[in-house]
This record gives C-alpha cells, structure tokens and sequence, in this order.
C-alpha cells in the first residue's frame, strides 16, 4: 500500500480526535458554510474602517505630493519604504511552508500552509503600494515597465536593484497567487458539490474551474505542485535577496554590507512565521479548527522562529564586528553612534530591535513557553513589532546623519498621513483575511485527507500493528473481504 | 450525441481500491475513470495512466523565460539604446541576473498553470460530470465504460466482490466535459498480469 509509508510512533498526530474523510470536510467547510460570527462581522468592519483610513491618507498624498509625509532631504525614505520592507518580510512565510516545506516533506505544512499563502499574497499586496504611492505622481507608475515609449525608446536600468524589485515583486505576487489558486481548486469543488443555495453552486462552481478529483487531473496536479514549489523556493529567497540588494548596492555605511541577503532572508522568515502565528492562533480558536491546527504545529513554528531569531541576532553582532574591524570612520559612526548608543537620538530603535529579535524569542528554547498559547501570541506581536524597528533601524539611522555633517537631519518624525498609510495596509491586510476565512477553507482539505492515515490521531495508534504486515499481507487482510 | 453506458461502483477506503482497480484490469474492463478526493500516490501507475510530461512543458517555458530576458536587455542595452551606467560595460551580464532569473520563473509557472489548465479543460464556468459529487468528499468512484460485449450485470456484482460498497449503471452523453484518456492510458500489461 502506497499510502502506508512509515511514520514514527515518535512524532505525534498531526490531526487530533478520531475522524475519518467525511469528518474533515464537514469541520473544515463548517466556518464557510455557516453564518458570519459576530466577531467576525467586528474585526471585519474594524478592517474596512482602518482600509478607508488608509484610502484617505493616500489620497492626501496624492494631492500634495509626498510633502504631505515628513520626508526630508537626508531621510527620502521613512515610514513608507520601512513598511515595505516589513510586509514584503511577512510575505515570505507562506511561500516557505508550501514551497520549502512540501519539498522537505514536512507533513506538518498541510494544516497551516492554505492559510500562510493567503497571508502572503495580501502582505505582498499591502507591500506593493508603499513604493507604487512613494512615487509622488503615481500616475506615472507605468514607467518602472520596459514598454515601447516616446523617449527613444529610453529603456529601464536594468542594472538597477530597484527595477530588479519590480520584477521580483511581481513575479512573487503571481507565482504566489498560482500556486495558492492551484492547490484551491479541489477544495473548492469540494464546496461546490456541497452547496445547497443557488449562490453558493454558482459561485463555487465558478471558481473551481470545473475540478472532478480525475486521478489523471491529480496526476498533473501533483506534478504542477512539486514543480511550482521547486520554482518558489529559490524564488521566495531571491525576492528577499533583491530587496536587500536596495540597500547592499548602494554606497551608504550601515547599508553597504555583503551579509544582507541571507541576514534579510533570515528576517523576513523570522517576521512571516510570527505573523503567521498571530493569523492562526486566533484562527484556531474562532473558527474551531484546533484539531488540525494543534498545539504541535505551534510548537514547531516556534522552534522555526527561534532558530531565525537567532540567526538575525548573528547578523546584527556581524555587523558590529564588521563595522569596528573596517576601521571605516563612518561604518564605526553609523553602528556605534547612530544605533548602538542609547543616548544618541534614534539609539532607543536599535535597542527595541535588539530585544524584541534577538532577546525575547530565546524564550522558545523551553517547550513550556513554546506550547503555551498566551505566550505565542504575545511573542508573535513583538517580533512584529522588533522586525519593524529592524527596517526603521537600517533605513533611517543610515541616511539622516552620514558623510556630511551639514546635510544631517532634524529628527525625523512620521505625519498623520504617513501613519495613516501604515494602517491603511493593515486594513487591506485584515479585510482580505477575514473575506479569505469566511468565503475559503482556511485548511488545505484534500492535503489534510492525503496525510490522515498516515497522521491522524485514530490512525496513528493503529499503525504498530499495521507496520508489522508486509504490503500484500495489508492487502490482503484490509482489502479483499471488505465490501462483498 | 452518442450516450455511453457507465457501471460506477463507489468505495470507501483507498486500500480496498487498490487492489480493485489491479482486479478489474486484470479482468478486462475498460476503467473510464476513477475519481478521488485527494490525491492517491501510486493509482496513476495501478491504472495504467501514462506519466505526464508537465515537467517538460515547464523546463521549456522556463528556458524560453531566460531567453526573453537576456535577448531583450542585451537588445535594449547594448544595441537600441546605450546607456553609460557609471563607466560598466554596455554587456554587463551579472547585473541581469536577478531579471533573468525572475522571468524565467515567472514564464515557467505561468506557462505551466495555462497548459494544466488545457490538458485538464479546466476554466470557470466550465462545467463536467464525476458521476458522485461525494467524490469530492470521502468517496473513491470508479467507473467503468461499458462496450457491446460487456454484460452490465456481470460487471455490477464483480464491482461488489472487489469491495465497492455502492454499484449503479450510469448513462452520460460522450464529450469533452466526461474526459479523454485513451491516449493516455496503456494497455494491461502480461508484466501486470503476471503479478
């Protein structure tokens, strides 16, 4: 029996209770089918209000100009370009689980990877619109695509690491959103066949293209699948690279650095499975899917956020080090100066960075504090909150005291509008996700039906037993007297 | 529009499908399809489905990302329009990685996505028949496409001895939305038979 691998008896179950087939569908197609909770109808119109927030201060953007933010000469990028940074991080994670992990056959992906990719997808979204507005003359936006023109045809740079982001950005985004679609498709049929109201049948009928579960369709899927993982995962460490490539390229102490794409790639990991966590521990629990996502999956995404956690706190002492043996005078002045000492205007960002990154996660090291609901959740929030201080560190401390003491800056502080802007993605962020979770499975249905036998709960205890029968044994004693 | 005949047994466990789908091979019929709710590693090869060759379409695609991508910027920037970036070379091949390599990614998936969705027809608004809708849901249905010779009641109590829970005949109007596997399907083997 193909579908009888070996599992260890070590590894608990990955589906908890005793469920078969049927039992799978109905508890994850429950919260799309019943009504709206109330709380989700608040945290939904909290999202609208915040996205409508967000419209109104781009809007004021676009009408003044970028003036409208508290950019200055030095500090050309604040807010806006730390909070790009920050979402594209964050949308780095779904792409991991269902690329980097289905490629490791990591079977602990299946109850979170569904919902990870739709986080990517609206983070990458919220992430596209800070350099898009950053423009000023946003109508202009076009101009970043190599098309035919009136110039010459004058053609991008393409020796630029800001185009190679436009291509990055956006390859990332549809790659993402195929491979997120694709692996829908079943599921959605599933759905379709299940509806019982008009609108229902049509729209789910719509939106799974038709899906009949063929084993020749599955075949295909199956291959599309494993190839689109295979492009993702150097894809969504390229994406990553490219980004820091912004920084790493360019002449700016603090930025000039070779350790920036693996110690971004790092980070954005770290900062997508804490906001991952954030999504699913409340997901968990309003939509009652504690069953799939278990404690065990908690835990090991907290074991992930550990390691990278502490990979980031080697890049930060890494580029200590390498700052003081440069002996490069502005180097030293940028870390030493403008982030490490406390006492210096911006050295508080660089110590929330610290200790949210690199301090607090060690808390993971116990696996009391790693299965403990509470303390995830809070934990998740502050290396939310610590990976933002990382891109405000690295952008803003860099530029507004450099080379030139006469072109330091005032001390920057962001407009209404600016902030404004930051919650307008969150709204965006948030009105998706809610949309996501009443209108799609959050959980991969036929993914969690695949490793069920081999995971699941009342399986797993049984497997003893079966592991001792050789195949055609199995075969034997499980599948020829059953129906007749 | 032709009507074809269709004996459809329906099982409950994919460890007792295994065995049936090698029994009916081996006995002759003619398996139109068998419809699963998730994906069942190893039921292609025991159905005798040809591997796909999805992988191929997307190496090719991929290769002719690159191609775009170095072609065209080479064209941009070396003949159509030189630009003196900071004193580089107007060829200057390890700054178009990062495009190069994006392009190819993205026309390997996206290539890949369409032909997944020709091959299998599948698009919003299309609608096709797997004959249970709980196929979708915990059932593994098989259904067997009858032809002149084959006795329909024969077929239906065979179907029941290999552990279909539920046997019903089936007649569906032949087009593109039943599927077309023929040419992907191989003959039983004798190596098969042997087994």
């Amino acid at each position: 029996m193909a579908l009888l691998r070996y599992e260890s008896q070590v590894r608990p179950p990955l589906v908890d209770g005793s469920k078969d087939y049927h039992q799978v569908t109905e508890d994850i197609c429950r919260p799309v089918e019943a009504n709206p909770s109330r709380l989700w109808w608040i945290g939904f119109l909290v999202s609208v209000a915040l996205l409508i927030f967000g419209i109104i201060s781009v809007t004021m953007e676009v009408i003044y100009g970028t003036g409208q933010w508290n950019l200055n000469k030095t500090v050309g990028w604040g807010w806006d370009i730390t909070n790009f940074v920050w979402w594209v991080g964050i949308g780095h994670a779904g792409t991991l689980i269902s690329a980097i992990l289905l490629l490791f056959r990591q079977g602990w992906r299946t109850g979170v990877n569904r919902a990870a990719e739709a986080m990517t997808i609206f983070a990458v979204m919220c992430a596209g619109q800070f350099p898009i507005w950053h423009m000023g003359r946003v109508w202009n936006a076009f101009f970043v695509l190599p098309y035919p023109n009136t110039r010459g045809p004058l053609w991008v740079n393409f020796n630029s690491p800001l185009l190679w982001d436009v291509f990055a950005i956006s390859t990332y985004f549809t790659v993402s959103l195929l491979f997120w679609y694709s692996g829908l498709l079943p599921d959605l049929a599933t759905l379709r066949d299940r509806a019982k109201v008009k609108w229902r049948k049509a729209f789910y009928g719509v939106a799974a293209f038709g899906w009949t579960g063929s084993t020749k369709h599955w075949q295909r899927h199956e291959a599309l699948s494993l190839v689109l993982a295979g492009l993702s995962t150097p894809l969504v460490l390229s994406v990553h690279t490219i980004v820091s490539f912004d920084f790493a390229t360019s002449v700016v102490p603090g930025w000039h650095t070779t350790i920036f794409p693996p110690y971004f790639v790092a980070g954005a990991i770290f900062s997508g499975f804490a906001m991952v966590q954030t999504l699913l521990v409340v997901t968990r629990k309003v939509l009652g899917l504690e069953d799939y996502i278990t404690i065990e999956h908690i835990d090991v995404m907290n074991k992930v956020i550990v390691l990278t956690g502490s990979i980031v706190g080697i890049a930060y002492l890494t580029e200590l080090f390498m700052a003081w043996y440069s002996a490069v005078g502005y180097e030293e002045f940028a870390f030493f100066e403008n982030r490490l000492n406390l006492s210096s205007p911006y050295g508080w960002s660089y110590w929330i960075m610290m200790g949210c990154n690199v301090l607090s996660p060690q808390i993971f090291w116990f696996k009391k504090m790693r299965r403990n609901l509470f303390v995830t959740f809070f934990m998740s929030i502050l290396v939310n909150i610590g990976m933002w201080f990382e891109r405000f560190v690295i952008i803003v401390t860099s530029v507004y005291r450099d080379y030139l003491p006469s072109a330091w800056s005032t001390y920057y502080t962001p407009t209404i509008w600016e902030v404004g802007f930051y919650m307008g993605t969150f709204g965006l962020f948030f009105t998706c996700y809610f949309l996501f979770s009443k209108f799609f499975p959050v959980i991969a249905l036929a993914e969690i039906k695949h490793i069920l036998k081999k995971n699941g709960e009342n399986f797993k205890d049984n497997m003893d037993e079966v592991e001792e029968e050789s195949t055609e044994e199995f075969g034997e004693k499980h599948g020829h007297d059953h129906g007749a | 529009m032709a009507v074809k005949k269709f004996v459809v047994g329906n099982f409950d466990d994919e460890a007792v499908l295994f065995p049936a789908v090698k029994k009916v091979r081996r006995a002759g019929y003619k398996i139109h399809d068998v419809f699963t709710p998730f994906p069942i590693h190893g039921l292609d090869k025991a159905m005798g489905l040809r591997d796909t060759s999805l992988h191929t379409a997307g190496f090719i695609y991929g290769i002719s990302g690159t191609a775009t991508a170095v072609g065209f910027i080479t064209w941009a920037l070396t003949i159509d329009w030189q630009i003196n970036f900071g004193g580089k070379p107007f060829f200057s091949l390890p700054a178009w990685i990062p495009v190069t390599f994006e392009l190819t990614v993205l026309f390997a998936a996206v290539g890949m996505v369409l032909t997944f969705c020709y091959l299998c027809q599948l698009a919003p608004f299309v609608k096709k028949d797997h004959f249970n809708p709980r196929s979708t849901d915990d059932t593994f249905v098989m259904a067997l496409e009858c032809t002149d010779k084959t006795s329909e009641t024969e077929a239906m109590s065979f179907l029941q001895t290999i552990g279909a829970k539920e046997v019903k005949v089936e007649y569906k109007e032949t087009g593109w939305w039943l599927g077309r596997y023929d040419k992907d399907t191989m003959r039983f083997q004798k190596k098969e038979a042997d087994h």
